[in-house]
């Protein structure tokens, strides 16, 4: 009796925000990620220009090329708002945890060989300023992008490259003396073989259009980076010689990776829909950042797989095409 | 088969040093300061970004476990506050009307703070400054996203809730956090930082968190409580980052000390100017008090703050220049600024009421010297106007500082009869100030507070009407067009408490439940 009371007698005046209730309707409660994410971003009567911009608002769209009549378009398909995002991390995080006690349990760093070994430190340490130049850039793209559903899964994926950062500084630790980290950076720094793309990362820092950042760091290196290093390299090539603790302790990246370009895919898929000048603005950057982003890892995929890197990477790269032809763009 | 070796174990410092300041080189294919183009412009001279202290160390795995675990307990709560119409446990509906203030007024603040901690923790061109930027960021997008889940619900049964992003980019009184804020987000990094992390998280915090919290904890509404706590344990990391970032300053070079003093003095002042709304919310509209404006100012400022400026001052940092006049002001701001809310009571989208009798009483013996001598009268007046109907409302748009943006209502120093006034002229305009301290900060940086979007300057100019709404049209209601530009639900957001929808429902939801509970 009590409850029927309460149910009859307690109905909600609303279901939700007039902002969410503007792109869900208000005869039912929107769900977390709308409230926490659909246009929350401030967009009106700015008070001051930024003294660093002055040319630009807080916020501006004018900030891309990309032209959108609504940013809030560009939903996340994975639904993150910080609460979903963190706990799903954490859960990655414990599994983490669990395949190190079961990499030191077995005692499985110490039964690779030497040679496994320092060819994975060879090709992996350096690839720490790699994520952390994904890490700045992904930071640029929420801070200069333009709405919340754009620049929100920015900054997780920002963090996300923080992450992966410190998943391989640990990885060194965990395979060999901290010295390691110093010789990865130093080949960063000097050897040929990494200087193309320490320059696409150096390129991409000074870009100033979020969009084309978006496409030269999420789609174009990572689209390529990360299957020529985790599937190609670690699984099929370090694992396959005794190397399975280093594919153990890198779990995270290409489950990551996996995750994440569903939203990166959306992304490009919504902007490109909206109009054929979005759609040639992507395909041009698409074309100059993939192709150069293939150039500039084309030493590194031969450090990595010797002879049979460039087939790798070229099997890649037209899996990289495939995934943007079904987002709309056609290389 | 190799023989395994005895690694050599990096300590927790030098650990944490290879997680995050081991990541990053000095870029040679593009020059540094292109890729970090902001961080010089202001006149603060780093010399070894490696003198730079991590305010804390936390690494991306403890975060996600910390932070996941956090998120699970708090939406557990949020859950089962809904589940149970916990909005039905506070003391009164009057209580909702702080909710109300912070939703419109402090959340929307939290986004900025997501995004412009983004934008720094791209932009220093230390790394270990970056890392604990970042990481403030996505904290400050949490107290965004938490504060909206956990209101959430009582938007669904209170008015004036329902569209805070949209009023805080719009109605007058708004305009006092949003164009503060804007002030420090459109700032250089350093004084971003001068500015949120030191003198508002470092110095200020208490003064906002106190009230609303155990407010909230004092009130019955434990929804507000827990995310009010669970933010609270990411404060103490801002507030380290705050006071680092401060230090690092002051220790790098001499000359970034008058600088750093300037910033001070300014932001000081705002943040003082700030709460005032915070300070009427505390005396007057939470139901059962908890401690008085003043004694929060005494407790976390005179004394917490003289003790800090103490330390800061074989930097040569002295006091803010607003310090003496913010003290006199503990005995008077949250009174004006609540009577100024109630006769405005028409144009807020938040109710507003004549304190009861035994409300009266604990302000006069919270403020022995000020309340009876200097505002009790008024109220007594106002009582009397409202019981035969004439509840007053002000009918007329008030002056507005230049900085603050809040009406002219505060008193001269010294002089609590006597509302101050202060201008400046600027090319050829005259621009109004409440205080020699907003003169100044205007004075200090006209070419930034000219360009103010002041609320009342807007309606005058026509701005503030929805498009398509022809003034010129006969019949045309000019505050009721712009209070349809507010999005205001006229009768419903606005006006007194008492006869309030919130009022009915509230009773009659809970003369139910009471009920029902009897059975
Ligand atoms: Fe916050
Ligand atoms: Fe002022």
């Amino acid at each position: 009796m009590t409850v029927e009371l309460h149910a009859r007698e307690i109905q909600p005046l609303r279901n939700t925000f007039t902002h969410t209730a503007y792109y869900v309707g208000n005869d039912r409660p929107a769900s977390r990620y709308q409230e926490a994410t659909l246009d929350v971003q401030p967009s009106d009567n700015f008070h001051y220009r930024p003294t660093w911009d002055p040319e630009h608002e807080i916020y501006d769209k004018s900030r891309t090329k990309i032209k959108l009549a609504d940013w809030n378009v560009l939903r996340d398909p994975r639904q993150y708002y910080y609460a979903t995002w963190t706990i799903a991390r954490a859960r990655q995080q414990d599994a983490m945890e669990s395949n190190y006690e079961f990499v030191q349990s077995r005692g499985l760093v110490a039964k690779m060989s030497d040679a496994v070994r320092n060819k994975a430190c060879e090709v992996l340490m350096p690839l720490r300023h790699v994520a952390w130049g994904g890490n700045m850039n992904n930071s640029s793209i929420c801070a200069y992008g333009y709405g919340a559903p754009f620049t929100a899964p920015a900054m997780f994926h920002a963090m996300d490259h923080l992450g992966a950062a410190q998943f391989i500084t640990r990885l060194g630790l965990a395979l060999d003396e901290p010295a390691v980290l110093d010789a990865g950076k130093n080949d960063w720094l000097n050897a040929a073989c990494w200087q193309p793309l320490r320059r696409y990362v150096e390129d991409t820092l000074v870009l100033q259009d979020p969009f084309e950042l978006f496409i030269a760091q999420n789609l174009a290196l990572d689209g390529l980076l990360y299957p020529l290093i985790y599937d190609y390299f670690v699984d099929d090539h370090i694992a396959l010689q005794g190397g399975t603790a280093v594919a153990m302790l890198t779990a995270f990246m290409p489950e990551w990776h996996a995750e994440s370009a569903r939203w990166i895919d959306a992304v490009v898929k919504m902007a490109a829909v909206e109009s054929d000048d979005n759609r040639q603005l992507i395909l041009a950057w698409l074309t100059t950042w993939a192709d150069r982003a293939q150039a500039a890892l084309s030493p590194v995929a031969e450090l990595a797989l010797g002879n049979n890197g460039l087939t790798a990477l070229q099997e890649v790269r037209d899996a990289l095409d495939m995934r943007c032809k079904k987002a709309g763009i056609v290389v | 088969m190799d023989t395994p070796v005895l690694k050599k174990k990096l300590g927790l410092k030098e650990r944490y040093a290879a997680m995050t300041r081991g990541l990053h080189w000095d870029t040679t294919y593009q020059p540094m300061d292109k890729v970090f183009p902001y961080d010089k412009y202001e006149g603060i001279k780093i010399h070894d970004w490696d003198k730079w202290e991590d305010p804390f160390r936390l690494t991306m795995d403890a975060y996600w476990k910390y932070q996941g675990e956090k998120e699970k307990k708090l939406y557990a709560v949020i859950d089962a506050f809904a589940q149970n119409n916990g909005q039905l446990g506070v003391t009164d509906a009057r209580y909702i009307n702080a909710l109300k203030v912070f939703l419109t007024g402090v959340t929307p603040l939290e986004y900025n703070a997501h995004r412009l901690f983004a934008h720094v923790g791209r932009q220093f061109t230390g790394t270990g400054a970056r890392v604990a930027c970042q990481m403030q960021s996505i904290d400050e997008l949490r107290h965004y996203q938490t504060e909206t889940h956990a209101l959430s619900h009582y938007n669904k049964y209170f008015n004036g809730m329902h569209s805070p992003k949209h009023m805080n980019d719009r109605v007058w009184y708004l305009s006092v956090p949003k164009s503060y804020f804007e002030d420090a987000c459109t700032s250089g990094p350093f004084e971003f930082l001068t500015a949120v992390s030191f003198s508002f998280e470092y110095l200020l915090t208490n003064l906002l968190f106190v009230p609303f919290m155990s407010g909230a904890a004092h009130n019955g509404d434990m929804s507000t409580v827990t995310f009010g706590f669970s933010a609270q344990s990411d404060e103490s990391r801002h507030m380290t980052l705050g006071i680092e970032c401060l230090k690092f300053m002051l220790e790098q070079d001499p000359d970034n000390v008058p600088i750093v003093q300037g910033w001070i003095d300014k932001w000081f002042w705002r943040g003082y100017r700030l709460l005032s709304i915070v300070a009427m919310m505390q005396d007057y509209m939470l139901p059962k008090r908890v401690m008085s404006w003043r004694e929060g100012w005494e407790m976390y400022i005179e004394q917490n703050g003289e003790s800090l400026f103490r330390d800061l001052a074989r930097y040569g940092i002295r006091k803010p220049k607003g310090w003496v006049q913010a003290c006199e002001g503990k005995n008077h701001i949250s009174h004006q600024t609540y009577a100024v809310f109630y006769s405005y009571g028409a144009a807020a989208a938040f109710h507003t009421w004549v304190p009861e009798e035994e409300e009266m009483a604990w302000l006069s013996e919270k403020y022995p010297e000020t309340f009876e001598k200097y505002y009790l009268p008024r109220w007594n007046y106002w009582r009397e106007q409202a019981k035969n109907g004439n509840r007053f409302y002000q009918k007329t748009l008030p002056m507005l500082c230049q900085t603050c943006q809040i009406p002219m209502i505060f008193t001269e120093p010294g002089d609590a009869t006597k509302i101050a006034y202060r201008e400046s002229d600027y090319q050829g305009d005259k621009y109004h100030f409440c205080s020699d301290h907003c003169k100044e900060i205007f004075d200090n940086e006209p070419e930034k507070y000219v360009q103010a979007w002041l609320p009342v300057h807007q309606i005058y100019q026509g701005n503030c009407f929805k498009p398509g709404v022809d003034p010129t049209k006969e019949g045309f209601d000019p505050l009721l067009a712009v209070f349809d530009y507010y999005n205001f639900k006229v009768g419903r957001d606005n006006l007194d408490f008492e006869g309030s929808e919130d009022q009915k429902n509230f009773a009659a939801w809970r003369g139910d439940s009471v009920q029902g509970a009897k059975k």
